[in-house]
């Protein structure tokens, strides 16, 4: 673990009432991460994305967050009003999502919409200049790998492929130079191509920036190449956690069934291990 | 599978209804109907409104009983009686028992609620499922003929109606059914639209269904929903249009009790004898706040936005 | 439709598919052996899952010529029960491939009827237990199945009316790591049992690895390169841009 901790999360359950009583979509979680590449891994449903949303507090009603403390370098957050941790969001901790297709507005250029994102978070605080703004915005497209920045500046969203727009979003999240990035399946919805030239730019930018990055996925030898740590979740509880290249020496039978379970060349005319869950697995350990 | 599945015992009717593993087709479609009812009856407006919409069916059948006298009974001596005593709700300028008349009145509106919903809903589900399935030239046509009715203002149009078929409560209906159905066809189209590409109209059409199956299995089902809660929603406007016409002498002919008619008359008492025209502005009040009441639950229960999970 | 016993169980000869202007597909060609599984690699854009449109009958814009256990595709044409009954296809997304209102019953009954197939409801409980659902699933919703439990119905869906041809669209993209593995032995098994041939599109060359004989690489709407499945272990590709993805997927 490292030293110095980034990210404490104590004691943390998200919580949906349903028709057939309250449904815990994470329950009582605690990690600490300090500024590393850590991954969460889990199937859909695990409670992966719902940790990722309820650190940034954005677990909507009639959902709540429960939790005892959640620190991000010694501020509480779930102390934070709601004024406060919009500050927080988007500026201390920023979130890079699935698809740029959602995340971007498609009636603003792409210069545009950096642009203002610059002006909240760095321009209005620290009274800086426009200029110094449209350059900043054209820096952050080159920090990205993105050839033609003041062409891609120009452009809409639509006018984007995937690889592409993912870069853009990353830019985006980079101008406020937070401390912690949440990646949600950044790159699921990329071609393979596409998604190693930009897991290769976030590793590279993670590492320039001194950020801490908090990696969803559903990807177990994706994370286990990128990552430093890797935590498994199993219906909202974390069921182990490891260093990401010591994967293949994961002790909990859920992970292990995840690794066996994937196709190959080598297991041609074999039929793959499937998992069988075991109830035990959803009690605390 | 038979309707004979056996209840299971001791689990009682909910649990056989909210069971997630139904075991016959009839089991599955009640369950379907109880998770709406549900969701229905969890809006203590909405049922506030159903029940008021039962009272209605209830009063126009059981009419003849419940009301203390004739529609038409005409009472020279005690015209414009107030209200209390021998007639509770006071008497109009001809002496008729207003309370009788309304009760009366409410068979009408309910004729009139009822022919408009049957003939209008369908029209327009079927002009704007085909226009959105088919699209092209047919689309075009069929959507042109929707814009030429939507862009008359409807209570005129219905007037126009009226005064080539003659006034009349079955005119009225044909009028008011004619400028109501419009709307709809937008609605069925928009939705038709947002289906018309998906996977499951696909698999249907790999399975090799026809249009015909298609639109019919797959396209109207998702309709309905969105439908059902449009045409309640508008049956407030409905019964408004029918007292507009009434109230215009277009509608209903003296002398049968119609509430809109039944204001129109009362309007030249209105200073010094406010019953007369205050008690069917009531009624129609009542009815119009209780289909919204309703629309608004069916929409939270049914539309398949809120639903889908 | 005249029927030629000799050529392969699906004949492609210079197939091109159009969106209005797009040229999706330019000039492909390839034929797939009966029971044979044929995958079509690329990336997204690359025109592959274009192809099984068009074989489908999803995309009426082509030219070329396509047949199917030597029944001939006529472009334009309407195409008759009997070629439809022989090509059956799953979607990638069973979420969106079952109709939200209709119960697994329905689903399944519905190709059944259309194909003039008589005892429906012992072919129904037949393929439920063909694809691996115990028949307290029958009479459910698809919001109240999980994912691989839908692609089971979305499979025993295309499988009801017996056909020769399966056409798999991404079939495990959606579902999670241990679901695919469930789906993939599904697969394997249905294709030994019943003499299946497959044509599989997928951008996941691990489930191509897996499931295919052989292997077609697209980029732009044609061909790059058509290799048996051992070229994924031995990495010989003949194209550039093969060897990158290879590359990319291996990582």
């Amino acid at each position: 673990m490292a030293q110095d901790t980034l990210l404490e999360v104590d004691g943390l359950t998200v919580r949906f009432p349903s028709v057939h009583g309250p449904i815990e979509a994470v329950r009582d979680i605690s990690f600490a991460m300090g500024r590393e590449k850590i991954a969460i891994v889990g199937e859909s449903g695990s409670g992966k994305s719902m940790t990722a949303r309820a650190i940034l507090d954005l677990i909507r009603p009639p959902g709540e967050r429960i939790a005892r403390s959640i620190r991000l370098d010694g501020t509480d957050l779930t102390r934070l009003s709601p004024r406060q941790m919009r500050q927080v969001r988007g500026g201390r901790i920023t979130m890079v999502m699935q698809d740029p297709k959602y995340s971007l507005n498609p009636t603003m250029s792409v210069g545009a919409q950096l642009y203002e994102n610059w002006l909240i978070h760095v321009g209005k605080p620290k009274r800086l200049s426009r200029a110094a703004g449209q350059k900043a915005v054209l820096e952050m497209l080159e920090a990205v790998q993105i050839n033609d920045p003041p062409r891609v500046a120009r452009s809409f969203p639509h006018e984007l492929s995937g690889g592409m727009g993912q870069r853009v979003m990353i830019a985006m999240m980079l101008i406020p130079q937070p401390e912690l990035m949440i990646a949600d399946e950044p790159t699921s919805a990329l071609d393979v191509t596409v998604q190693m030239e930009v897991l290769k730019l976030m590793d590279g930018l993670v590492a320039r920036n001194g950020m801490g990055l908090l990696f969803i996925s559903h990807d177990l030898p994706l994370v286990s190449r990128f990552c430093d740590r890797v935590l498994i979740m199993y219906r909202g509880r974390i069921v182990e956690e490891c260093r990401a290249d010591r994967l293949h020496e994961a002790q909990h039978p859920y992970t292990q069934g995840l690794l066996s379970c994937l196709p190959s060349y080598a297991q041609r005319g074999h039929p793959l291990a499937t998992l069988s869950r075991d109830a035990g697995w959803e009690v605390a350990p | 599978m038979s309707l004979s599945s056996p209840l299971p015992p001791r689990r009682g009717l909910r649990a056989w209804l909210t069971s997630d593993t139904p075991a016959s087709r009839f089991q599955a479609r009640l369950g379907r109907y109880y998770a709406t009812w549900r969701a229905l009856s969890s809006n203590p407006l909405t049922l506030l409104g159903l029940a008021i919409l039962l009272a209605l069916v209830l009063v126009a059948a059981f009419a003849p009983w419940l009301a203390p006298f004739a529609p038409n009974d005409q009472d020279l001596a005690n015209r414009l009686a107030p209200m209390g005593g021998l007639h509770p709700l006071g008497t109009d300028q001809l002496g008729r028992d207003i309370l009788s008349r309304l009760l009366y009145g409410s068979r009408v509106t309910l004729a009139i609620i009822v022919l408009v919903a049957v003939i209008s809903a369908p029209i327009g589900l079927a002009v704007g499922t085909i226009a959105g399935y088919f699209g092209g030239w047919v689309a075009a046509v069929l959507m042109r003929v929707t814009d030429i009715f939507m862009a008359f203002p409807r209570l005129i149009l219905a007037l126009a109606f009226v005064a080539v078929l003659g006034p009349g409560i079955d005119n009225a209906v044909i009028a008011i059914a004619i400028t109501a159905w419009p709307p709809y066809a937008r609605i069925a189209r928009a939705e038709t639209l947002t289906f018309r590409n998906a996977d499951f109209v696909r698999a249907s059409i790999v399975e090799g269904a026809g249009h015909w199956r298609i639109l019919m299995t797959q396209i109207v089902p998702l309709c309905l929903g969105s439908m059902i809660v449009r045409v309640t929603l508008d049956m407030a406007g409905v019964i408004l249009i029918a007292a507009g016409l009434g109230f215009l002498g277009l509608g209903a002919q003296p002398p049968t009790a119609e509430w809109g008619a039944m204001i129109s008359t009362g309007r030249d008492y209105m200073l010094d004898q406010w019953w007369v025209a205050a008690m069917p502005g009531i009624a129609i009040l009542l009815v119009s706040l209780a289909f919204n009441l309703l629309g608004d639950g069916l929409r939270d229960a049914l539309d398949p936005r809120k639903r889908r999970s | 439709m005249n029927k030629n016993p000799s050529s392969g169980m699906i004949e492609v000869q210079d197939l091109s598919v159009r969106y209005g202007d797009f040229v999706a597909v330019k000039g492909v060609s390839f034929s797939v052996a009966a029971g044979e599984t044929f995958g079509l690699v690329g990336e997204s854009g690359s025109g592959k899952s274009t192809i099984l449109q068009a074989l489908a009958g999803l995309a009426d814009d082509w030219s070329g010529s396509m047949s199917v256990d030597g029944l001939a595709l006529v472009a334009g044409a309407r195409r008759s029960l009997a070629f439809r009954k022989h090509l059956q296809m799953v979607f990638q997304d069973p979420y969106g491939s079952l109709h939200p209102h209709q119960t697994v019953d329905q689903i399944l009954s519905s190709p059944a009827r259309i194909h003039g197939f008589g005892s429906i409801d012992r072919r129904i409980a037949e393929v439920m237990e063909a694809v691996g659902l115990g028949p307290q699933f029958r009479f459910r919703l698809p919001h109240q199945l999980s994912g691989g439990q839908r692609q089971r119905v979305a499979i025993a869906r295309a499988l009801i009316v017996e056909p020769k041809v399966l056409l798999l669209d991404e079939p495990t993209s959606a579902l999670d790591a241990s679901v695919q593995a469930e789906i993939l032995n599904l697969l394997v098994t249905l294709r030994h049992e019943r003499g299946l041939t497959y044509l599989l599109v997928t951008h996941d060359l691990s489930v191509v690895a897996y499931l295919c004989d052989r292997l077609a690489v697209m980029e732009k709407g044609s061909f790059v390169e058509t290799q048996p499945i051992e070229a994924l272990e031995t990495g010989a590709f003949d194209q550039d841009y093969t060897r990158r993805l290879f590359a990319a997927a291996a990582r």
